[in-house]
């Protein structure tokens, strides 16, 4: 078998030294009842010819971004990313390494999870970010963690235009570790009264910008009010391309901000691996969660790398741990910072107007198209329109017509009517003129 | 104060010793110095953008004002910065990582590319369910699988690494608690104090009191002393098997079937599974829940620290708890996924939530997909038996040189201490140290806590033996090296990396977490 | 005139009045390695005997420090924010803690005298 060096000569060899007849006396502890793996229905080894046929063979019943004019977003976005990132992340040295607990011999993977801290901090407008964490929803559920731990109270705000998985996974832990959340019903154009929400029993309060629907927000106000009561204020950012053209969440008076950083460096993979973002102000870094790379010297003096304050973490603290994180996102967060290193400051703020532009334009020509109102009025890349049929009709008529039109408000909100007929549109720089023109000309086709 | 770290351990960076031939550049030869991509900035910029045409914004006032500060650099420098980055580090592909519980085994180079052909890694979590019907049939390939090779029924796909499975699985007894009525009298957890870290973090997570069980001599669990703690407030056992001192619990089926007679759950950390992948399934051992680090049992790459990925298989009794989204099939032979609480409902279960945006680690999955096709049931059973034969060949060959605290057999990883270290005036750390300049990356140190100066020791199935043979001999050759005093070696090691010995106090008593653009130097007067 | 008494949790206090300086001794100070973090409780918190009271982090594990004996938190020693390396070179001095108000000064006799402590850390090792 390809992958097991072991021939039956050193086999045999091994066991004279152990003193063992068969690999079978080294399972004698296992109970005799348990030693069952014949009932195993599975089938034999495969050469990688046929592993290939097998994968190819699902792989092509999917439709693929890059196959369609797509314009689907949703707190996961499809950029282009530059073909320099793949290669080096595949390098044996970062691809098949292991956590750097041993910093001689890691400093590869520590000074790039520094130079990654400081850019997340820089893009955030924050003072510390952490080496990542598993996404964006579970990012924003550590957050309001935090605030509970930090404000020593128990409730948390959310939006009513934060992303439904990422409220479902702050709900999903506040459940089970009895904390308080004060929930809304959806809000579509991006004025909801969140202050008039907060009260003195507010450890934080949760707000995704732009919002689920794409509104962009000034938030200096909520975080005024926030401070003014004693809570922190959270903004959760999915699309972190977008922080190349609007004011960052630390200007606007930002506690901790938590992202997805999936957009740079990192396909869209159906769901993950993706790239957690976590930055807060300096104050509160004993009390973040995640990994921590720091900047020292070695015995001769010169600088290096470590992890640090490791004692928030589980394999210390145990019962008092920040978390139980054990991973962060690695190789995920080295296509990230490659992404972006390549980027620079004139890459970065240069690709986020071209997403702008690029969804400005989408959105007139759809606004244009009968039975469509543009519902958005300050967006980036991503907005929301209603259509004159359910969205769920047309998005599939739209798929039928090989456009990937968007997603249903109402796949992630059921139950609420009055989202029926809203769609989500993304609009990034891998849009071209032709995909624009052919996905108005379909949705005009699909609501005549 | 207690918890005392009696194991306490230097952690500045020691004497340097004499200093070696010194260059211009700093660089020796091959081994290059690299500074942060900051201190690089030349204000090029690596990708050609094309500026779309003035237009007026639509961002509602909330344009940035100011610079980010973001560096700019060429794509060959770029290329240059990040593989000189890669030259200091240590990886599998290129030498034997003996790393206990981590199960450092050979990454296939077929798994990444599947995970990267297009209908795999270019599609989206939220497109119409019926365009990404292969990406659906590839998630159940997967938990086909996991649930045949454990013996489960049921199995949560999209818990995003072993320590956030861990978490779903106990979310999901706490849940099967509360439905039973008894979530609020059930408030203790059992956990060995063998245990890893992630384990009591996790229960106390959720509310639980931790209690620990103490072990026998031999390293297991002591079955009486649990027995002992059992009682009505006892929500579920936490367990590692094999556990972390290697052995295998023998008495598993007892545990089980006492644990469940109370009415508690039986957690399995599955961590060590590559023991017994292919020999033994978790259900058979009486396990309601397991989670599976693909990326130690099943090759997904370690990548540095991540992404990992922790499917959780469930039993009967808690399958119906599961998190979102469940996948089934409609009667027209779709996939469909169950996204939402109501969906699930129709299906009979009551999910007790969601862990993650989207349905889990998608390109994970492709690569554990890949190892399994191309291992099958033979070629998995396989892997554990060498696993386990090699990790006891290291034992058999070394414990008369070092000090194994427990009789053979072990499982697929083998234990040492540091007994044979008595008074020779090295620790397991500066043992593990000079393990770095003959080429090796150190095994796992200090855990388990239950013994002293634990060295733990796994080399897995994809090790030839003359490697396994090399790195035996460079162990016993080190051993008697602190036996015969030559401390030198140990006290000031690593001499041959990239970097000396690191200051980690410095670092946790002064936090430098980010980069910041030196001060202009004060002009002459 | 001062009493100083240990603890076998490598506790000391020194009680001046009905005031209680509280550390960790120079025994437990080496045990630990170098002090990187120490988490001091808020003033003004009451605390039962045998309460965490602090918690002190090396780089490689956090220990709790637990209340010797009841009473009130009146003063923390902020020396130790910016220089927690105090604990190391001067654990019963410098390195202090906190100091309490007692609830029940005569909870003191309870405790080891320097002679029973020194004895209790040898028969440690």
């Amino acid at each position: 078998m390809r992958y097991l060096p072991l021939t039956e000569t050193d086999r045999q060899a091994m066991l004279a030294t152990i003193g063992a007849k068969s690999v079978d006396d080294l399972f004698k502890d296992v109970p005799e009842a348990a030693r069952n793996s014949a009932s195993i229905d599975l089938p034999a080894h495969k050469g990688e010819m046929e592993v290939e046929r097998i994968l190819s063979g699902l792989a092509a019943k999917n439709v693929s971004a890059g196959s369609v004019p797509f314009f689907v977003g949703a707190g996961a976005y499809k950029h282009h990313v530059p073909a320099t990132v793949d290669h080096l992340i595949q390098r044996s040295e970062f691809l098949t390494s292991y956590t750097p607990y041993q910093p001689e011999i890691a400093q590869g993977t520590l000074q790039y999870l520094f130079e990654f801290q400081t850019q997340v901090a820089m893009l955030t407008g924050m003072e510390v970010a952490n080496a990542s964490m598993y996404d964006g929803s579970t990012a924003c559920a550590e957050a309001v963690l935090m605030a509970h731990r930090v404000t020593r109270r128990k409730k948390a705000v959310l939006s009513g235009a934060l992303h439904p998985h990422y409220r479902d996974v702050v709900k999903n832990l506040s459940d089970f570790a009895d904390y308080e959340l004060d929930l809304s019903a959806p809000v579509i154009d991006g004025t909801e009264d969140l202050i008039a929400r907060i009260d003195d029993k507010t450890s934080c309060v949760v707000v995704q910008n732009p919002d689920f629907f794409g509104n962009v927000r000034d938030l200096r106000a909520i975080a005024d009010a926030a401070h003014a009561k004693g809570a922190l204020l959270i903004v959760a950012v999915t699309e972190i391309v977008s922080l190349g053209l609007l004011a960052s969440p630390g200007e606007m008076g930002a506690d901790i901000v938590v992202g997805e950083g999936q957009s740079l460096g990192n396909p869209l993979n159906f769901g993950g691996p993706y790239v957690g973002l976590f930055a807060a102000k300096q104050k509160f870094v004993r009390q973040m969660p995640g990994r921590l790379c720091g900047e020292t010297v070695d015995a001769e003096g010169k600088r290096g790398f470590v992890l640090t304050l490791s004692t928030r973490e589980q394999h210390i603290r145990r019962e008092k741990a920040t978390s139980n994180i054990c991973t962060n996102s690695g190789l995920c967060c080295l296509a990230f910072t490659i992404h972006l290193s390549l980027l620079g400051e004139e890459g970065y703020t240069r690709l986020a107007r071209i997403n702008h532009a690029n969804a400005v334009k989408l959105a007139d020509q759809l606004a244009a198209v009968k039975g469509v109102e543009l519902v958005t009025s300050s967006f980036f890349n991503e907005f929301t329109i209603r259509v004159s049929k359910n969205a769920r009709d047309v998005i599939d008529a739209l798929a039928d017509k090989n456009v990937l039109g968007g997603v249903r408000a109402s796949r992630l909100w059921p139950g609420e009517a009055s989202l029926d007929d809203l769609i989500v549109v993304a609009s990034t720089e891998v849009n071209t003129d032709e995909d624009r023109a052919a996905y108005a000309a379909a949705l005009s086709e699909v609501l005549s | 104060m207690s918890g005392m770290n009696r194991q306490g351990r230097s952690s500045g960076p020691g004497d340097a010793g004499p200093s070696v031939h010194a260059t211009f550049t700093g660089n020796k030869a091959l081994a290059q110095e690299e500074a942060l991509i900051f201190e690089r900035d030349s204000g090029a910029c690596g990708v050609d953008l094309e500026e779309p045409q003035a237009f007026e914004d639509r961002l509602g006032g909330n344009r940035r004002k100011g610079l980010i500060g973001l560096p700019g650099l060429a794509e060959p420098d770029v290329v240059r910065h990040y593989v000189r980055l890669s030259q200091k580090n240590y990886a599998i592909d290129a030498g034997l990582y003996p790393l206990g519980s981590c199960t450092m085994k050979h990454n296939p180079r077929l798994n990444e590319k599947m995970a990267r052909l297009p209908g795999f890694a270019d599609v989206h979590p939220l497109q119409p369910q019926k365009t990404v019907q292969g990406a659906m049939a590839l998630i159940e390939l997967v938990a086909d699988w996991l649930k045949e090779l454990t013996g489960m029924p049921a199995v949560a796909m999209s818990p995003k690494a072993g320590a956030h499975g861990e978490l779903c699985g106990m979310m999901a007894i706490q849940a099967a608690l509360e439905a039973r009525g008894e979530g609020e009298t059930r408030t203790r957890v059992l956990v060995p104090e063998s245990a890893h870290g992630t384990n009591p973090a996790t229960a106390a997570l959720l509310g639980y009191k931790v209690d620990a069980i103490p072990a026998t001599e031999d390293g297991r669990v002591d079955v009486a002393a649990f027995k002992a703690k059992l009682g009505p407030d006892v929500a579920a056992i936490m367990l590692t098997n094999p556990n972390t001192c290697g052995l295998f619990e023998r008495d598993i089926r007892e545990i089980a079937d006492a644990l469940h007679a109370v009415g508690g759950y039986f957690y399995c950390d599955g961590a060590n599974f590559n023991a017994i992948v292919g020999r033994v399934r978790p259900g058979d051992l009486g396990v309601d829940a397991m989670h599976i680090n693909l990326h130690k049992t099943f090759s997904t790459p370690h990548g540095g620290g991540g992404p990992g990925a922790g499917p959780v298989v469930l039993s009967d009794a808690l399958a119906p708890f599961a998190p979102l989204p469940w996948i089934t099939t409609r009667d027209d032979g779709r996939l469909k996924f169950a996204e939402t609480e109501e969906q699930v409902a129709a299906l009979g279960g009551t999910s007790f939530g969601r862990m993650t945006a989207f349905h889990g680690q998608m390109g994970m999955f492709v690569r554990a997909a890949a190892y399994m096709l191309s291992h099958g049931a033979d070629g998995l059973k396989q892997a554990a038996e060498d696993a386990v034969l090699s990790a006891n060949y290291v034992l058999a060959s070394l414990k008369d040189v070092m000090s194994a605290p427990f009789e053979g057999p072990c499982m697929h990883e083998a234990l040492f201490d540091d007994r044979f270290l008595k008074d020779t005036g090295v620790e397991t750390l500066d043992f593990a140290k000079a393990m770095i300049d003959e080429g090796y990356h150190p095994m796992t140190m200090y855990f388990p806590l239950v013994v002293h100066g634990a060295m733990l020791i796994e080399p897995t199935e994809s090790e030839s033996k003359a490697s396994v043979d090399l790195f035996i001999a460079t162990l016993a050759d080190l051993a008697a090296s602190a036996k015969k005093g030559e401390t030198e070696r140990f006290k000031g090691a690593p001499f041959l990396a990239p970097r000396r010995r690191l200051d980690e106090t410095l670092a946790a008593r002064n936090p430098i977490l980010t980069w910041s653009a030196p001060l202009p130097a004060e002009a002459a007067e | 005139m001062s009493t100083i008494k240990f603890t076998e949790d490598h506790e000391w206090i020194s009680v001046e009045g009905d005031i209680a300086t509280v550390g960790i001794t120079d025994y437990a100070q080496e045990q630990l390695g170098d002090v990187v973090f120490v988490e001091l409780p808020e003033v003004g918190r009451e605390v039962a005997k045998g309460d965490e009271a602090a918690v002190v982090e090396s780089v490689k594990a956090a220990s709790e420090v637990y209340a010797p004996l009841g009473g009130e938190i009146v003063e923390v020693n902020d020396v130790l924010d910016g220089a927690p390396a105090t604990v190391n070179e001067d654990a019963e001095g410098a390195g202090w803690f906190v100091k309490m108000k007692l609830s029940d000064p005569s909870e003191l006799d309870n405790l080891m005298d320097e002679v029973a402590y020194k004895s209790f850390v040898a028969g440690l090792d």
